[in-house]
């Protein structure tokens, strides 16, 4: 009992101290939630600038891992003790949750103020994934209800001095599938190691599949295969899912790619014992830790058809929304306007190594983001399709590829069994 | 002469046996020790060198990663809040599973048995959505955001375990003993605190290296339900080391080095008592 | 008197009982609830849909039942290989032997250790690229190069290669709990078989097993529980399911929550789970019951 008496006093000296710390002024102090700990530092820094030219108190509050921290705004949400500015990590499905529930202030008048004054200061495809189109499959009201911080593209990137010593040109990366098998051959002559990345954890799997998904059969047929349209045993879809086994067959994969981490792959790329890697525009800032005179350059992924352009996933990295509940909300807006201005978007970018999400603000990046900032002319992202594929759906597709690339089943066999897990879980919608 | 070579045979049996044994124990203890060396380097090289030198001597010891750690990770007040957890959670399950742990094994009332059974279910089927409905739970109670109310989910989450331990260990202890204290007119209580408890130390001292590092290395559910930094545990603070994207990896192994000592400490300071639980117990007797 | 002795007995048990009822009781009866809703794990409305989520799991997810299937597998190779290790290595340290202190320090360093850590270590000891690749150059060193291969992402022996880290991983606790139970054992009985010239192994035999048999239900059990449960090593050492090859429960019962947002359907598989578990446990309680 008395340890009890000791441990409650113990924590009674903390809240007073705790509290006595902050000045209890007038003004409101917004408070944010996310989950980058890449960029808490920063955050801290432009906090600080800000309360130094409003007044107004911010506090950036970091939750990390990116798991927990989604499971903690669930469980806010909950509760309804979400806080003024928060991040969601998820498919569109769920932003659309939580804007039914309330959660979500919606901020089309404030975007659209001014003659569209903030709305125009965005790159539109990083704004499209906080937005939702009119007639959308999921029931909401048209707006946008983010705001992008960051965009991001997932690309290849190549070693320019493998390359040299593969007796390629460090400066032209292949273009097409072909080249790229035929690199596969060198590769395995010359005893190296081909493409690496997290495709152990399978999302990135679905990513460059729905790559050449769009590149051979176009985006209104992939969507039309997500209405349940078209069928996944649609040959086209059997050339997807067959380039898998080619570049399995042509020796362009590394060892253990199929149950590779992205943190790994990272440190094989970042380390040269890699020619390729897939991966996002966040790896320029990984790879600088780990190796500062690493010399790569991004590419598209080699494209299989010349019938439509190669399609790669970009948009909005990270992004806040505002909590409707707030009675903060209208300074919270003010800061977000404040956050994504030119100055503070080229400051987080320079000082993060990412891509910024005003376009304003792209002057003053380094190369190698640059090229990764190109490729936002072919991004796409699910979250911008206005229909989402049934996530059973998904992971029959990438589990089958994963199947595929070892030599388990034939892309045919695939195709099959996604098309019944497809047909199953439409034959379960319509009966509720 | 007959006995002089029947010793010999069997101090070489002895000899080969031992070297046996020996062989056995260093092959398994190697394996052991590699992963802790191989964090203990790692976090003494640089981020670039970490995945290039894999040698486990580093070229270069920089020990400022260790200050980096400490700093960065703001551990000063974390690792006393981890501190105050793990000690007001281990001291609450060894106490509330023992005696319940000592009911279940040698008092008999109407129901024990279905009591038992329904904490060895619990034990048995996880929550998947339990933090969701802890923090409904502890938000009604008006305990989310309160050590109070995290030191309790932490003892509910060891308790099936530990009782179940205590009472295996309770089943095989002789009985005679906490005979003669009652029929010297020792209180049940007292027989449990002076008699049992003292005899089951070998196992009590499991349920504390058990219990200790099951909330030393917690983070998730303190994550979830609490709002202020002041409050999180050293666990949180380190997983800010361990990005979505960028790892700083000597940071994060010099932080995970530093979590791994205090739990070590215990574990040394415990297994004294699983040694030496016999003897005291024959002292008592 | 009779009363007073009664209420005695139930103080023992009601501080257990009564934070037990609070936060374990009532979470469940609200994750039971759930199992009968469909939920996305956000709005405020549920639907619900009676026993649905327990027929998909029991007639449709067939990835349900090979996730348990591979937990299985695992688990009966960490109640044979692990426990005997485990005992083994207690029992040699409850022997007489130099170096005991140093030991029994040693093997308990697996436990402590972070996953993270471990996976990335046991990679980097089994990785063909960059890695020690030690397993693969011993197999060549004795003449069986055939054998080399990239041990996780190889289907065949990716679960197999996962369940014998996850056992080196968990001996350290068997150990322990065993070396706990060998030193209850009196000595004075070792002492009376070896004056009886009873050899070391008939005293292993006749007095260090039957007296230990509880103590092995107690660590298989434990075992099947921390092994039926394990993931975070899975994810970190090959990222997740592997096509199904290494998936295991509680990564089934969190993709249905975080990739599909049906949070109901995962109550449901949790439930399911236990009781799976329940079953178990109860048979290998009767079990060693009769053994004894």
């Amino acid at each position: 009992m008395l340890f009890k008496n000791v441990l409650l006093g113990v924590f009674f000296c903390f809240s007073v101290l705790g509290c006595s710390g902050q000045k209890c002024d007038l003004k409101p102090a917004i408070t944010i939630w996310h989950w980058m700990t890449d960029r808490d530092a920063t955050f801290q820094e432009l906090a600080e600038k800000y309360e130094t030219l409003t007044g107004v108190k911010v506090s950036f509050e970091l939750y990390a891992p990116s798991d927990a921290y989604s499971q903690k705004i669930r469980a806010a949400a909950q509760g309804i003790n979400l806080p003024d500015v928060f991040g969601i990590l998820g498919e569109k499905r769920d932003f659309a949750s939580f804007i039914k529930a309330g959660h979500i202030l919606e901020l089309t008048s404030y975007m659209e103020a001014n003659n569209n004054n903030w709305k125009n200061n965005f790159f539109p495809k990083a704004l499209a994934v906080n937005e939702f189109a009119p007639g959308n499959s999921y029931g909401i009201n048209p707006g946008i209800f983010g705001v992008p911080i960051d965009i991001m593209t997932i690309q290849m990137v190549y070693n320019k001095k493998l390359f040299s010593q593969l007796g390629l040109n460090p400066n032209r990366p292949p273009k097409t599938i072909k080249e790229f098998l035929e690199i596969g051959a060198k590769i395995q002559a010359a005893g190296m190691q081909g493409l690496v990345s997290g495709w152990g954890e399978v999302w990135m799997i679905d990513c460059i599949a729905n790559n050449y998904a769009f590149n051979i059969m176009g985006k209104d047929k992939v969507l039309a295969t997500i209405k349940g349209q078209v069928p996944y045993t649609d040959p086209d879809w059997i050339t997807v899912l067959s380039i898998f086994k080619q570049m399995k067959e042509s020796g362009i994969f590394a060892q253990g790619l199929v149950t590779m981490i992205n943190k790994s792959a990272e440190q094989l790329f970042a380390n040269e014992k890699a020619v390729f890697a897939f991966n996002g525009s966040w790896c320029v800032n990984v790879y600088k830790g780990m190796n500062p005179g690493l010399e790569y350059g991004a590419m598209l992924p080699p494209q299989a058809s010349e019938k439509y352009p190669m399609a790669i996933w970009g948009g909005a990295g990270s992004s806040f929304m505002v909590n409707a509940r707030s009675k903060n909300k209208e300074e919270a807006v003010k800061f977000l306007v404040w956050l994504t201005g030119q100055d503070q978007q080229a400051y987080l970018a320079q000082a993060t190594n990412n891509l910024p999400a005003n376009k304003n603000s792209l002057s003053k990046i380094p190369d190698i983001l640059a090229q990764f900032s190109r490729g936002m002319d072919y991004a796409t992202h699910p979250n911008i399709w206005g229909v989402s594929e049934f996530s059973p759906v998904i992971e029959a597709l990438d589990r089958g590829i994963q199947s595929i690339i070892i030599g388990e089943k034939t892309p045919e066999a695939v195709a099959i069994e996604v098309q019944k897990i497809k047909e199953r879980e439409m034959a379960k919608k319509k009966a509720r | 002469m007959c006995g002089v070579k029947h010793v010999f045979y069997y101090k070489s049996k002895k000899i080969v046996v031992n070297t046996l044994i020996h062989l056995f124990l260093i092959s398994v203890a190697i394996t052991c020790l590699y992963p802790l060396l191989w964090m203990i380097s790692s976090s003494l090289k640089t981020q670039d060198m970490i995945f290039k030198d894999i040698s486990l001597i580093p070229n270069q010891f920089r020990l400022e990663n260790y200050v980096l750690a400490w700093k960065e990770g703001g551990f000063g007040r974390n690792f006393f809040n981890s501190i105050i957890y793990t000690v007001s959670v281990v001291f609450g399950i060894v106490i509330i599973s023992s005696m319940a742990a000592y009911a279940f094994s040698r008092l008999r009332f109407v129901g024990s048995k279905f009591l038992f059974i329904i904490f060895m279910a619990a034990m048995m089927i996880p929550i998947p959505g339990s933090f969701v409905a802890l923090y409904v739970l502890l938000n009604k109670l008006h305990l989310r955001n309160t050590p109070i109310g995290y030191i309790l989910c932490m003892i509910n989450v060891g308790l099936s375990t530990s009782i179940f331990l205590l009472k295996t260990f309770f089943d095989k202890m002789p009985k005679e003993l906490e005979d003669a204290a009652r029929i010297d007119g020792c209180s049940k209580i007292g027989i449990w605190w002076h008699v049992a408890l003292p005899l089951a130390k070998p196992v009590l001292a499991v349920v504390v290296v058990f219990n200790a590092l099951a909330v030393w290395n917690e983070y998730i559910l303190a994550l979830i339900i609490f709002d202020n930094r002041k409050f999180m545990p050293l666990q949180v603070a380190l997983q800010s080391f361990q990005g979505e994207f960028v790892t700083n990896y000597p940071l994060l192994m010099a932080g995970l080095t530093i979590t791994a000592l205090p739990i070590i400490l215990v574990y040394l300071l415990m297994q004294k008592y699983i040694i030496k639980g016999v003897t005291q117990g024959a002292i008592v007797g | 008197m009779k009363i007073k002795d009664t209420l005695e007995n139930y103080t023992f048990v009601l501080p257990a009982v009564t934070i037990f009822s609070i936060f374990y009781v009532i979470p469940f009866i609200w994750v039971f609830q759930l199992g009968l809703f469909e939920w996305d794990g956000i709005s405020f409305t549920k639907v619900f849909v009676g026993l649905q989520n327990f027929k998909e799991i029991f007639f449709q997810d067939r990835n349900w039942w090979q996730s348990m299937w591979n937990a299985s597998y695992i688990t009966l190779i960490a109640l044979t290989f692990q426990n005997i290790m485990a005992f083994m290595l207690a029992w040699a340290c409850d022997r007489e032997i130099r170096m005991k202190n140093f030991y029994r320090v040693i093997f308990f360093i697996p436990p402590v250790l972070s996953e993270v850590v471990v996976g990335m270590a046991w990679r980097f000891i089994i990785n063909d690229i960059d890695g020690a690749n030690v397993i693969n150059r011993m197999l060549t060193q004795i003449g069986l190069s055939n054998f080399t291969h990239n041990w996780l992402s190889d289907p065949n022996t990716a679960l197999s290669t996962v369940a014998v880290i996850h056992c080196w991983k968990g001996f350290g606790w068997g150990f322990l709990i065993f070396l706990a139970g060998l030193q209850t054992i009196p000595r004075e009985l070792y002492e009376a078989a070896r004056v009886d010239g009873a050899s070391a192994w008939q005293s292993f035999k006749k007095i260090t097993i039957p007296l230990m048999i509880p103590v092995m239900v107690l660590v298989a059990i434990l075992t099947v529980l921390g092994t039926m449960q394990v993931f975070v090593l899975i994810v970190s050492l090959v990222g997740g399911e592997f096509a199904g090859h290494t998936s295991v429960p509680v990564l089934r019962i969190l993709a249905s929550m975080r990739g599909s947002s049906r949070f109901g359907y995962a109550c449901a598989q949790g439930i399911t789970f236990g009781m799976v578990l329940i079953i178990i446990s109860f048979i290998q309680y009767r079990f060693s019951k009769k053994g004894q």
